[in-house]
């Protein structure tokens, strides 16, 4: 177990320092000088060379890839271009919006997908099954800004139960800031759940042909005790593993969803950087969610090699 | 023949085929302004009713399919003409150097969260359907490649494959004439899924403005074009929206369909 742990942080390690060169590489070749970007047309050749010089510009490519790395390593993540703020604060600030998001849908989508998937697998072939497989079908399928425009003219707009776009902020209450965040979070949870529901369903149906299955038949379970005492443990493996990798993008995926709501997260901050050729601070966010996606499949791997040895051996 | 297959194939041969009839016939040109009827409901002379500008909106849909079919189909392009070769590469070489590399490039890719990538390669080059197609290409070649790969490996260790070694064939003529033709079905099925995908990534990156520019009709942009005035005009946001849903609908169908008709071990399974 301790040989497996090894071998995949290292893995981990190599991925992230392969991931940092390849961001810091493609923003090298961003053509235009975010100094003269942020002093406009008119700025004096003296200006312009202080401001380089300050923002650390006339570097070789060597030590700003070092000076970065390094930062980041002891928690700085450098200074925004546009903004004269450090990218940590601005990075935390918008990781309020962004982390409770993503896990408020999360926890939407699982708890629509596991009722639904295990409902069709447990009637499978029946009508519930067929109703419940073909939502998913077309929950799959929109697009989920274009289901988060027909809320927002179905509930905020006509029936005024919420507001069209923005973050009231933590500072404003529980309530008030979670409300803020439902729409979204309906928005961006509808296709996971989609997805969630119809894995649990085949993996439950997968498990149920199983022999220990027909073990806990033959010894008199009904269908339904043999479901929830024993397929549905053992059919939560592969759940899991969408569940790891949904959650990793619902971090860094809901860019479109906050631009449709105007909410002040992660991916609309390095949506607003690019424009505005913040390169430190779209390098950092970029890097700081690739960490997260890999961490998040790293813990879902350890937790898997835990519970079934099988697992260690494999890749 | 199966019914998801048959809708599935029905729904997007609608497509297609207005992106194709688009190219003779539009009922109005979609770069032609009528400010007099901008913003109509559907009617007999507009079905679909008219945008901020006065265009058909049917019309825009028609054209805007095109923008979407070729954006996906070139992007699963991309991805199949670059992953299905190294995937077979790394099955013939199962375990070496390029077996690792290329996995190792593989798990890379994932690891990026792939529509902020997008965002970020569309914004360094420039908005447009191209850069559009290849940030959109580049997260279809680890798929095949590691579907091809997985299919591949199974090959490997077939008698008929060990009679081609035998025969004297080499790594790369056994990968072309004996696995490649195996895994067809696998890549089809796929392909489809992706194909899915990529209309519902072109259709997101237009909508933030970074798919292809004015004039060209694209549904992302109608959409986007349409979210302030869809408290008085929802007509404008709710075509170009249903045409994505019933696209992917459809091609997601068709997928499913395919797998059951080409895998028949599935069928049982699956009903």
């Amino acid at each position: 177990m301790l040989r497996f742990a090894l071998k995949r942080l290292m893995s981990l390690v190599v991925t992230l320092w392969v991931a940092s060169l390849v961001i810091f590489l493609s923003l090298e070749v961003v053509p235009g000088d975010p100094a003269a970007f942020m002093l406009g047309l008119n700025a004096q050749e003296d200006t312009l060379a202080a401001l380089r010089d300050e923002l650390g510009l006339n570097k070789g490519p060597v030590e700003r890839y070092t000076d970065w790395v390094g930062g980041m390593l002891v928690g700085d993540f450098g200074t925004s271009y546009t903004y004269r703020t450090p990218v940590s604060r601005m990075i935390l600030d918008r990781v309020q919006v962004s982390l409770p998001l993503a896990l408020y849908a999360l926890t939407l989508s699982t708890l629509i997908a596991f009722p639904a998937g295990i409902w069709a697998a447990a009637r499978r072939g029946k009508p519930t099954d067929i109703v419940v497989m073909g939502i998913t079908q077309l929950g799959v399928a929109i697009p989920n800004f274009w289901f988060a425009m027909l809320m927002v003219l179905v509930f905020a707009i006509n029936l005024r139960w919420f507001n069209a776009g923005g973050f009231a902020g933590w500072d404003a209450g529980f309530f008030p800031a979670m409300k803020s965040l439902t729409l979204p979070a309906i928005a961006l949870a509808l296709p996971q759940a989609s997805i969630l529901a119809r894995v649990m369903r085949s993996s439950l149906l997968d498990t149920l042909n199983e022999d220990f299955i027909r073990t806990a038949r033959a010894k008199g379970l009904s269908r339904r005790q043999a479901l929830w005492r024993h397929a549905l443990r053992n059919a939560l493996i592969p759940v899991l593993t969408i569940i790891g990798l949904q959650f990793a993008f619902l971090l860094a995926g809901a860019i479109i969803i906050e631009n449709v709501f105007f909410l002040p997260g992660l991916g609309r901050l390095v949506f607003q950087a690019i424009s505005a050729r913040d390169l430190i601070v779209v390098e950092s966010v970029v890097m700081l969610l690739v960490f997260a996606v890999v961490l998040v499949n790293f813990l879902v791997d350890l937790a898997y090699a835990a519970v079934d040895p099988r697992l260690r051996g494999r890749r | 023949m199966n019914r998801n297959l048959a809708f599935g194939a029905g729904l997007t041969a609608v497509f297609v085929l207005a992106a194709l009839i688009s190219f003779a016939w539009v009922p109005q040109d979609v770069t032609q302004m009528d400010i007099a009827n901008k913003i109509r409901p559907p009617s007999p002379a507009h079905p679909l009713g008219t945008d901020h500008f006065g265009r058909d909106i049917l019309s825009m849909i028609m054209v805007g399919a095109r923008t979407s079919i070729a954006v996906a189909l070139v992007a699963v392009g991309i991805g199949m003409g670059l992953g299905v070769p190294l995937g077979l590469a790394a099955a013939a070489r199962k375990g070496g150097w390029l077996d690792e590399v290329i996995m190792r490039a593989n798990d890379l890719v994932f690891a990026f969260p792939s529509l902020l990538i997008a965002i970020m390669i569309t914004a360094i080059f420039g908005a447009s359907a191209l850069n559009a197609i290849i940030a959109i290409g580049i997260f279809n070649i680890p798929v095949f490649a590691r579907l091809t790969r997985s299919g591949a490996l199974s090959l490997w260790t077939r008698d008929f494959v060990l009679a081609a070694r035998v025969a004297g064939k080499g790594a790369a003529r056994i990968s072309f004439e004996h696995i490649l033709p195996n895994v067809t079905n696998l890549l089809i099925v796929q392909g489809t899924i992706q194909f899915s995908l990529g209309i519902l990534a072109e259709a997101g990156l237009s909508y933030v403005g970074l798919g292809a520019q004015p004039p060209t009709p694209s549904w992302g942009r109608m959409l986007a074009d349409s979210q302030t005035m869809v408290s008085f005009a929802p007509h404008m946001a709710l075509f170009p929206g249903l045409a994505i849903l019933l696209t992917v609908l459809g091609l997601n169908l068709m997928g499913d369909g395919l797998r059951d008709l080409l895998d028949p071990r599935l069928r049982r399974d699956r009903q």
